[in-house]
């Protein structure tokens, strides 16, 4: 790869169109189902700006419109072309904090680049590509500047979890002047970028250089610190010395499906098995002390991109076969197109129409199967979807060892059930403004999936982007003597 | 880092350490526990909090060797740490004056069942500690826990001290002879609190059993950890770690305890092999 990257012309807007979208490297299947290295391998830098000189720099673009978080995708792409790579990224960062993580993550295909231009006509700009191309570029060659910080405020502020929405809450804060402490329960920082998202769609070194700027802003960073257990929000602000309190605890209870023999050996809630896998690598056992049991024969419960990263994990754990079961089709299926796309050409075996009855298991309470029930569509409920009903007659049994229920996951209730006060809504998630983000409970405020349950990396930055302004007024007008620190006791 | 003030072998394959960790120590109630993971490629175990000293900022672990990772901690000392503590998890114990208690501990049981004790004496209970091992040595804490009971009762499997035989035995024959508690605290192995059980439910005895599952990140998080009580599945990191031993499938406990047990026994052997070729290689003992 070159070290430098040259600008190309501008084409003319009809050439543009004739250009066809490039296609993202990927690992052979073949090889990589025996690996836990990254997929999708990246553009080189003269695909990424042959990929720049398709964008037609519509003065009014939809592509912005479609982003959770606005980023002047135009204007990024426009700096990429010219060579301007640092610029690029500058451009990228006005909006979004972890821009190598969100090109790897995002769902573009149903944000910014399902409603591109040229996807009406073709295929779109692969927006999401050049994303991470930029990110990638600047990591890999050490030029990207430490963003300037404002000086010190003299205020502090604790931000709850290091997921997506601390992060980018912390960075904000931290780059306005205000001193930041991150208390996170786990080892590590990132929050489901470490433990839930595997190495194979996101290389954990990333996760630790966005981290590691962080730090080199001045964010302090707790580890193994749980709020509601080593110390509440209320010590937060009155024994520790916070200003401000920012809650992003994320959804991280599991969801199991309440049928029998759940509980046998072998059935793993998604979060279990892959934090075994990614937080504690027990796919290197053991040589790591975190064992993890790959199973011969596994079935996933659901579809979304949780469901997708346990079936290929399995798969690279060596397990024989690895079969998907989704009450819906494959249609209704909540994974990313291209993690689906992926998955199949692993050679997982999707039973789309099949619901769960039953875990079958042995005497000495090891899983030995499932019973599975064929559906079919029938009527569309309140949100337009088919819903799934049962084939009467239809029950069919399957030999597994292993069961990975990836049905949903909820939020974690350790640090709302110890703050008094802190108002909730009837799943258990936290109300907040959704201006400020502020929660029932002034100087607390609180954003990401701890808010919305379960939903998107970009969603969840985000809402940290925006706690982290909402802060900022906050923090001015405990500086004037507007407003008090909140007791809640 | 948390930093390891010190350890000492209290008992064959029984360490005491007293760790670094002022936060912690600020928090605790008995009953609670931490997960310590001694090193970087290291397992997140479970450990109860047996005691703390909020003004010196420690909390004290007895330790028993088991596998691969408490063994290696067995050989960690002072000045070493261990890379994560976190805490103090679980729910506490539920502490009042209930009238006579009957704290019951076998084993690394006995770390967990102290500070129990020692609060249920301070709310003014009767404690009264039937205490339990293989053989006499294994009988841990028998100082701390004379001084945390009213009356204490050793039990072991062989005679060397104590009466001969099982808690259980002890604790039938205490009921003979004064009467029903008001209540059973039990900890040790998953067979021990079930017998306890079995003797206490036809009584009528309240009785509670403190769940040694296997865990991951203690924060309600992951579900390894998950048990059925009376009926419904429940986390014993979040919702326990102590629950109504009347309530509780054991049967189910104690096989899920056994999920690992091929890569528990690849693991101890690894360790151990690593450690031989150790000691040949540096002509020391470690
Ligand atoms: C397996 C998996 C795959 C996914 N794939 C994608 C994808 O491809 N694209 C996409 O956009 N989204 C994906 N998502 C969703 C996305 O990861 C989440 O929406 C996002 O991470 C939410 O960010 P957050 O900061 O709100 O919470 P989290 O990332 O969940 O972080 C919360 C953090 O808070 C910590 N915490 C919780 N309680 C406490 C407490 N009491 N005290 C201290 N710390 C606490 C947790 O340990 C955790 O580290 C995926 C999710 C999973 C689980
Ligand atoms: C709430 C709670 C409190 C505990 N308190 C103490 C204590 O104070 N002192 C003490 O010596 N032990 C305690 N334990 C048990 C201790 O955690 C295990 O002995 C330890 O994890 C064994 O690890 P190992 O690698 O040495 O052994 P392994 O070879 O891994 O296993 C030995 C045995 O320990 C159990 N075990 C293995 N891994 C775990 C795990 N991650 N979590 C729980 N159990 C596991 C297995 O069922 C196995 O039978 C407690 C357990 C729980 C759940
Ligand atoms: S909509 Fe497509 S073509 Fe138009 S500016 Fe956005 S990326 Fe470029
Ligand atoms: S240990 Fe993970 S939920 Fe209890």
């Amino acid at each position: 790869m070159a070290d430098e990257v040259k600008g190309v012309p501008e084409l003319p807007k009809p050439e543009r169109m004739k250009v066809p979208r490039h296609p993202m490297p990927t690992q052979d299947h073949h090889v990589r189902i025996s690996n836990f290295d990254e997929v999708a391998t990246g553009y080189d830098p003269e695909t990424a700006l042959v990929e720049a000189q398709r964008c037609l720099q519509c003065a009014n673009p939809p592509c912005v419109k479609g982003c959770p978080v606005g980023i002047d995708i135009p204007a990024f792409i426009d700096l990429l072309r010219k060579g301007d790579v640092a610029g690029s990224l500058v451009k990228l960062k006005e909006t979004n904090t972890l821009p190598a993580i969100c090109g790897r993550v995002c769902p573009q295909e149903e944000q910014c680049e399902v409603v591109c231009v040229l996807a009406k006509r073709g295929e779109p700009v692969a927006i999401g590509r050049m994303e991470r191309f930029v990110a990638d570029w600047e990591r890999e060659h050490g030029t990207a500047s430490t963003p300037e910080l404002a000086p010190p405020t003299g205020m502090c502020v604790a931000v709850v979890g290091s997921g997506p929405a601390g992060l980018a809450c912390a960075a904000e804060l931290a780059r306005a002047g205000h001193a930041v402490t991150i208390f996170e329960a786990l080892h590590k920082p990132g929050g489901v970028l470490v433990y839930g998202i595997p190495q194979f769609r996101l290389p954990k070194e990333i996760v630790t250089y966005e981290i590691d700027a962080l730090t080199a802003m001045g964010v302090t960073l707790r580890p193994d610190f749980v709020i509601g257990k080593t110390a509440s929000v209320h010590e937060l602000f009155w024994e520790f010395g916070f200003d401000a309190v920012f809650l992003g605890t994320g959804a991280g209870l599991p969801y199991f499906l309440g049928i029998p023999g759940e509980n046998y050996i072998g059935v793993l809630s998604a979060n279990e098995f892959l934090t075994r896998v990614n937080l504690m690598k027990a796919y290197d056992f053991p040589r790591h002390d975190t064992p993890v049991r790959p199973g011969r024969r596994v079935a996933v419960v659901g579809s979304g991109n949780v469901a997708m990263d346990c079936l290929r994990t399995a798969k690279r754990l060596g397990a024989e076969e690895v079969i998907c079961i989704y009450r819906r089709t494959r249609n209704e299926s909540p994974a990313r197109r291209e993690e689906l796309e992926h998955a199949e050409e692993e050679a997982i075996d999707f039973r789309w129409l099949s619901a769960p009855l039953a875990v079958r298991g042995n005497a000495e309470g090891f899983v030995t199967g499932m019973q599975i029930q064929r559906m079919e569509l029938g009527e569309p409920d309140a949100s337009g979807r088919r819903r799934p009903v049962p084939v009467a007659g239809s029950e069919y049994e399957i030999a597994v060892d292993t069961v990975v229920m990836a049905i949903g996951q909820g939020p974690n209730p350790l640090a709302t059930r110890s703050t008094p006060g802190l108002a909730l809504n009837r799943h258990g998630n936290i109300v907040a403004d959704p201006e400020t983000l502020q929660t029932s409970i002034p100087g607390v405020f609180a954003g990401g999936d701890i808010v919305t349950g379960a939903a998107t990396v970009i969603l969840a930055m985000g809402a940290g982007k925006q706690a982290a302004r909402g802060i900022h007024a906050w923090l001015g007008r405990l500086k004037a003597g507007e407003v008090e620190k909140p007791r809640l006791e | 880092m948390f930093a390891i003030e010190s350890r000492e072998e209290i008992a064959p394959r029984f360490h005491r350490f007293v760790v670094r960790a002022p936060e912690i120590a600020r928090k605790h109630r008995p009953g609670q526990f931490v997960i310590v993971m001694p090193d970087e490629l290291g397992e997140r175990i479970p450990l109860t909090i047996a005691h703390a000293d909020a003004a010196a900022g420690t909390i004290t672990l007895v330790v028993q060797e088991m596998g691969k990772t408490t063994m290696a901690m067995g050989r960690m000392n002072g000045g070493d740490g261990f890379v994560s503590v976190v805490g103090p998890l679980g729910a506490p114990t539920h502490i009042e004056r209930f009238g006579t208690v009957v704290c019951v501990g076998g084993g690394a049981g006995i770390a967990p069942l102290l500070p129990i004790a020692a609060g249920m004496k301070a709310a003014g209970n009767t404690v009264l500690s039937i205490l339990g091992g293989r053989t006499h040595e294994l009988v841990i804490l028998q100082p701390e826990m004379t001084a945390a009971s009213h009356e204490i009762f050793l039990t072991t499997d062989d005679g060397s001290l104590g009466r001969k035989g099982l808690v259980t035995h002890a604790l039938s024959d205490l009921i003979a002879e004064r009467g029903k508690p008001e209540l059973v605290v039990a900890i040790g192995p998953a067979v021990m609190m079930r017998a306890v059980a079995e003797l206490t439910r036809p009584l009528g005895i309240k009785t509670w059993a403190s769940l040694n599952s296997i865990m991951v990140d203690g924060t309600g998080m992951c579900g390894a950890c998950r048990v059925s009580v009376g009926g419904q599945t429940k986390f014993v990191c979040v919702d326990g770690p102590e629950f109504d031993a009347h309530e509780v499938d054991f049967d189910l406990l104690v096989k899920r305890l056994r999920m690992y047990l091929p890569e528990e026994q690849v693991a101890r052997e690894r360790y151990l092999e690593q450690c031989r070729c150790h000691e040949e290689g540096g002509g020391h003992h470690g």
